[in-house]
């Protein structure tokens, strides 16, 4: 059997375990599953060839012939590491999770469980799909755990919030369906037979005017989805809502499947559209910058920076992959896992502090630091990994990105630039504001516990080593970026 | 003078013929038998469905003409038959007893109920296979007379009563309006039959008035039965008046038969006028996913909801029947097993939930119902999450089937249709979710009733949770039969398609 099969199915498979399991042994259940399937992923990637453009470990197995679908798998260098990273993310979320006894009612732990495996099958298939139907069935599988955890596991007014949640990105991703099957059914006349195979479709350009409207159709799903500015309503009140472990993935990895998107589908299949709609979709980045940093400095909800930060380096990502240029796409792909190596911990370490202040609050947090000198040294790392500071890989992805907008568009890149400057004011904020100061009252300062720590500082430490090392990334990335961005490099030229 | 005995195909005929002498029996038994009446009435029905279904499973693939052409016996007629058929057997356990927990909601009667259940099947399984104008009318009127008495069976509750009074006016409105176009498209044709009626409407007639105002009646009809928008009013009023196991063999079985039906009568005896009725059709099915999914929207009853969204239902699927494609038939025959399965298990969670509390069908009767009976939560859930499109589910697959049919026949716009149809649904699918899950009940379900008769053999509590659990494994089987054809689509893809392909050879 295929690692790949396994890894994939694996998440769900234990899930189900869960139910089976004792109440009280659910949670360590899931925490096996997740870290077997880390060990997994890490083998992948250990066996993966770097160098190759191409598509490695793939599985290919008709699923419905009728309708032209495979089940059709694969990692190539873009996915490989968003694959690593979920089930990094997912590891840590729910080792976090089980050493702090959540859910409260243990009751209901054995379902909480069971949706993050579910959860996190739905994110490596949307990863290493390689067909483009199956993409959207993952892209859209996704929201069904996620509503449930939220909405059932969530505070405050959770259920209004899910439900924002998943209208907004279903308008975007049946909108998707409807276009993904409209590509198969343009392409087949010149294939000669109904194919959803990503790598099929690409070689046969549809016509400019069914481009147009299909990457609008792709494109809207896939902005709602990292969100994009004008359609990022949902995300204040899921981010309110969402129990802190499930926003780190949903900040950490969920984001990142839109902005993957681009790259897998959008970018290959449709070059001429991409080409059209350039423009749009860097100001809609460079607005995604602007705002989010400039909201993301005045929230005073801890979540919500948090949440207007991702918004701010989505920004960044999407103009990277909008730069259509190779070093844009390489510094793109650094950048989302970079992203979500920092804004996970992010949320964890949130949800210490809460811990200590009692409030999610900016306002009426402070001075944690006192008595803490461990948590703050991880806190801060994370603080100067997120504004990029030079040294670490996000520096180096958000150069990459600069580099490759200023070859493309000079204009696009200053006002991008200044988004770099903004992200040191409100990383820093957050971190002064929480960790100095006064020590604000209710609060205790405490230091960060052998049951938090034990999460949280690998994490940091593979911040740090992708600090040391960005190659890794760079390296195994930078064929198969090209073998994407190809089919648009060739028509610009 | 010679007489020829006309010759009759009777392994073709079986099913009906199983299903005509299961009616006899049910009737003899349940006039003889008095004490366990109710027991034996159903186990002989139910033993008349599985024939029926093993009659129609064997006569799979032979595809014939019956009754001097009056009747096609092919995979299309079957597969509507063996919907219908399934919905039924399903339905007899759902209305087992209902009686028992309140004397004023049961079905009246020694054995009259199943036997009209069985009339209803018998009907639908003519109407799939017709392809005669008579034969149509005939199985049409068959199919419902019984249902507007099952919809008035429970007596003693107003409701119910209104509930057939109101089926019976609209639905004899439905026939008159049909019967009307189908004497139009006879006299402008000659001919009763269907291949007959193609061949007149091909020899330059597609644009005859009396063709254009046949199929506009024709289709008005029809729509008044499939409780297609803009002639849909009955169907939340009725679908939340009449015992809910009725309501379920009602939204269930009616649209799979009449479907049937509709890709005959409009595919092969019509195709030649299909530029005519096809903008038409597609004009409905939008309409209908419109109001449908902004109708349930805001409804508190989950019987009115389950009707407002049997209309965009219909809707999706009616665009199986615009595609005119093999496909597309294929598609709506997918979607309508998909549908068949997803509906009953919601009804069957219904029927337990109307039981078990005092909230009747009402919303609330589903709060926190994640905690108190997580089978039954688990049953509904996946059954909306399927009405949704979600994927993992049938539902999802059947709507990717009607989209790619939809696109691949040119009607992008219909297939946009769906999916804004879909967005708008989940507001009102996910609502009830939520009600499941995310908010507590007010206390636990208020089991008792109250008033209910002391039985042999048991004492009542135990009597009621076994039976429950019936309803309740019977729920989830459905659930997880749309879970499993969500994961492996193929089988019901093959069986969908073979009937698809049944119809193509007819097809102009």
């Amino acid at each position: 059997m295929d690692v790949l099969n396994v890894l994939l199915w694996l998440p769900v498979v234990v899930g189900v375990v869960c139910f089976a399991a004792p109440r009280g042994a659910a949670r360590w259940v899931a925490v096996a599953g997740a870290l077997a399937t880390l060990a997994l992923a890490i083998v992948l990637v250990a066996d993966f060839q770097s160098g190759a453009p191409g598509l490695q470990h793939v599985v290919d197995e008709a699923w419905i012939p009728d309708l032209g679908v495979r089940y059709q798998l694969g990692v190539d260098g873009i996915s490989i590491f968003l694959v690593l990273l979920t089930a990094l993310l997912w590891a840590g979320a729910t080792a976090f999770s089980a050493l702090r006894a959540y859910p409260a009612d243990v009751s209901r732990s054995r379902f909480y469980y069971f949706l993050l495996g579910l959860a996190e099958t739905a994110a490596l298939g949307a990863f290493v799909a390689q067909d483009l139907l199956l993409f959207v069935l993952f892209f859209d599988l996704m929201l069904v755990p996620f509503f449930f955890l939220i909405g059932t596991f969530g505070s405050g007014d959770r259920v209004a919030a899910t439900t924002k949640m998943i209208v907004y990105t279903l308008v975007g991703s049946l909108l998707m369906l409807v276009a993904a099957i409209a590509t198969a059914i343009l392409a087949a006349d010149e294939i000669g037979h109904l194919t959803f195979s990503i790598a099929e479709l690409r070689t046969h350009v549809l016509p400019e005017g069914s481009q147009d409207w299909i990457f609008c159709f792709f494109a809207a799903a896939f902005l709602v989805k990292m969100p994009a500015v004008p359609i990022h309503g949902w995300m204040p009140d899921a981010y309110r809502a969402a129990p802190l472990p499930v926003l780190a993935l949903l900040s950490g990895v969920l984001s990142k499947v839109g902005a993957y998107g681009f790259l897998r589908v959008v970018l290959p299949i449709y070059p001429d559209a991409t080409i059209q709609f350039q423009e749009l979709i860097l100001v809609i980045a460079l607005v995604g910058i602007l705002y989010g940093s400039a909201m993301a400095f005045t929230q005073t909800n801890v979540r919500l920076i948090a949440g207007y930060s991702s918004i701010a380096q989505l920004g960044f990502i999407t103009a990277g992959i909008f730069a259509l240029r190779g070093d844009g796409a390489d510094g793109a792909v650094l950048q989302m896992v970079n992203h979500g190596l920092v804004v996970a911990p992010i949320f964890l370490i949130i949800a210490v502090l809460a811990d200590r202040s009692g409030t999610e609050d900016l306002r009426e947090m402070g001075g944690l630091a006192r008595r803490a000198p461990v948590l703050t040294a991880l806190f801060l790392i994370v603080t100067l990994a997120t504004l990029a500071m030079p040294g670490s890989a996000n520096f180096v992805g958000e150069f990459y990105i600069l580099n490759g907008l200023f070859q493309a568009k000079i204009a696009y890149a200053v006002v991008a630039a200044i988004g770099v400057a903004l992200a040191a004011f409100y990383a820093l904020r957050l971190f002064q504001r929480t960790m100095h100061n006064r020590l604000a009252e209710g609060t205790v300062s405490r230091e960060i516990s052998v049951r938090e720590a034990v999460v949280i500082a690998p994490m940091v430490a593979v911040i740090v080593a992708l600090a040391l090392y960005p190659g890794l990334i760079l390296e195994r990335g930078e064929a198969s970026v090209q073998a994407n961005t190809g089919p648009v490099l060739a028509s610009t030229r | 003078m010679s007489f020829t005995a006309p010759d009759i195909d009777y392994a073709g005929m079986s099913p009906v013929i199983a299903l005509t002498a299961g009616i006899v029996v049910v009737l003899i038994v349940g006039a003889f038998s008095s004490r366990r009446q109710r027991v034996l009435t159903s186990i002989v029905s139910l033993a008349t469905l599985g024939a029926a279904a093993g009659l129609c499973i064997w006569q799979w693939g032979e595809d014939k003409d019956l009754v001097s052409g009056a009747l096609r016996s092919d995979e299309l007629g079957l597969a509507a038959a063996l919907l219908a058929i399934v919905a039924a057997a399903f339905v007899i356990p759902l209305a087992w007893r209902e009686e028992a927990f309140d004397p004023a909601r049961g079905p009246a009667g020694q054995g009259e109920f199943q036997a009209l259940l069985l009339s209803s099947v018998l009907g639908m399984v003519l109407i799939a296979q017709a392809q005669n104008l008579i034969a149509f009318f005939v199985a049409l009127e068959l199919l419902s007379v019984p249902l507007y008495v099952m919809c008035g069976a429970a007596r003693l509750r107003e409701a119910s009563l209104e509930s057939g009074l109101k089926y019976l006016i609209v639905g004899s409105l439905g026939s008159a309006t049909l019967l009307y176009g189908l004497a139009f498209i006879y006299g402008a044709s000659g001919s009763t039959d269907f291949a007959g009626i193609a061949e007149g409407i091909g020899s330059g007639l597609a644009d005859d008035p009396l063709v254009l105002i046949g199929i506009a009646l024709a289709a008005t009809g029809l729509a008044f039965k499939l409780s297609v928008a803009p002639f849909h009013q009955w169907t939340p009023d009725v679908y939340q008046g009449a015992l809910t196991p009725v309501t379920a063999f009602m939204a269930v079985a009616t649209k799979a038969a009449v479907f049937a039906v509709l890709v005959r009568f409009f595919e092969v005896a019509l195709g030649p006028a299909a530029s005519d009725w096809r903008p038409a059709l597609a004009a409905l099915a939008a309409i209908s996913i419109a109001v449908g999914n902004v109708g349930a929207l805001g409804q508190d009853s989950l019987k009115r909801l389950l009707g407002y969204s049997g209309v965009a239902q219909a809707g999706y699927m009616l665009v199986g029947v615009v595609a005119f494609t093999e496909a597309g038939v294929s598609a709506l025959v997918f979607y309508l097993a998909a549908y068949t399965l997803m509906n009953l298990a919601a009804f069957a969670v219904i029927t337990v939930r109307e039981r078990q509390t005092t909230f009747g069908d009402d919303i609330r009767a589903v709060e926190g119902l994640g905690r108190d009976s997580p089978a039954q939560a688990a049953a509904l859930t996946i059954s909306m999450l399927g009405l949704a499109g979600l994927p993992g589910t049938a539902g999802f697959i059947g709507k990717l089937f009607l989209i790619e049919a939809a696109v691949d026949s040119d009607y992008t716009w219909l297939g946009i249709a769906i999916a804004i149809g879909t967005m708008i649904s989940l507001a009102y699918y996910l609502r009830v979710i939520a009600a499941i899950w995310m908010r507590p009940g007010d206390e636990p379900a208020p089991a008792d009733r109250g008033g209910l008769p002391a039985m042999a053999g048991g004492s009542p509590e135990a009597d009621r949770a076994g039976r429950c659990r019936a309803i309740v494994g019977l729920a989830l089987i459905a659930a997880a039969a749309t879970v499993v054809f969500g994961i492996v689509p193929s089988p019901l893809v093959d069986w969908a398609s073979a009937a698809g392909d049944s119809i193509a050879g007819l097809l102009p």
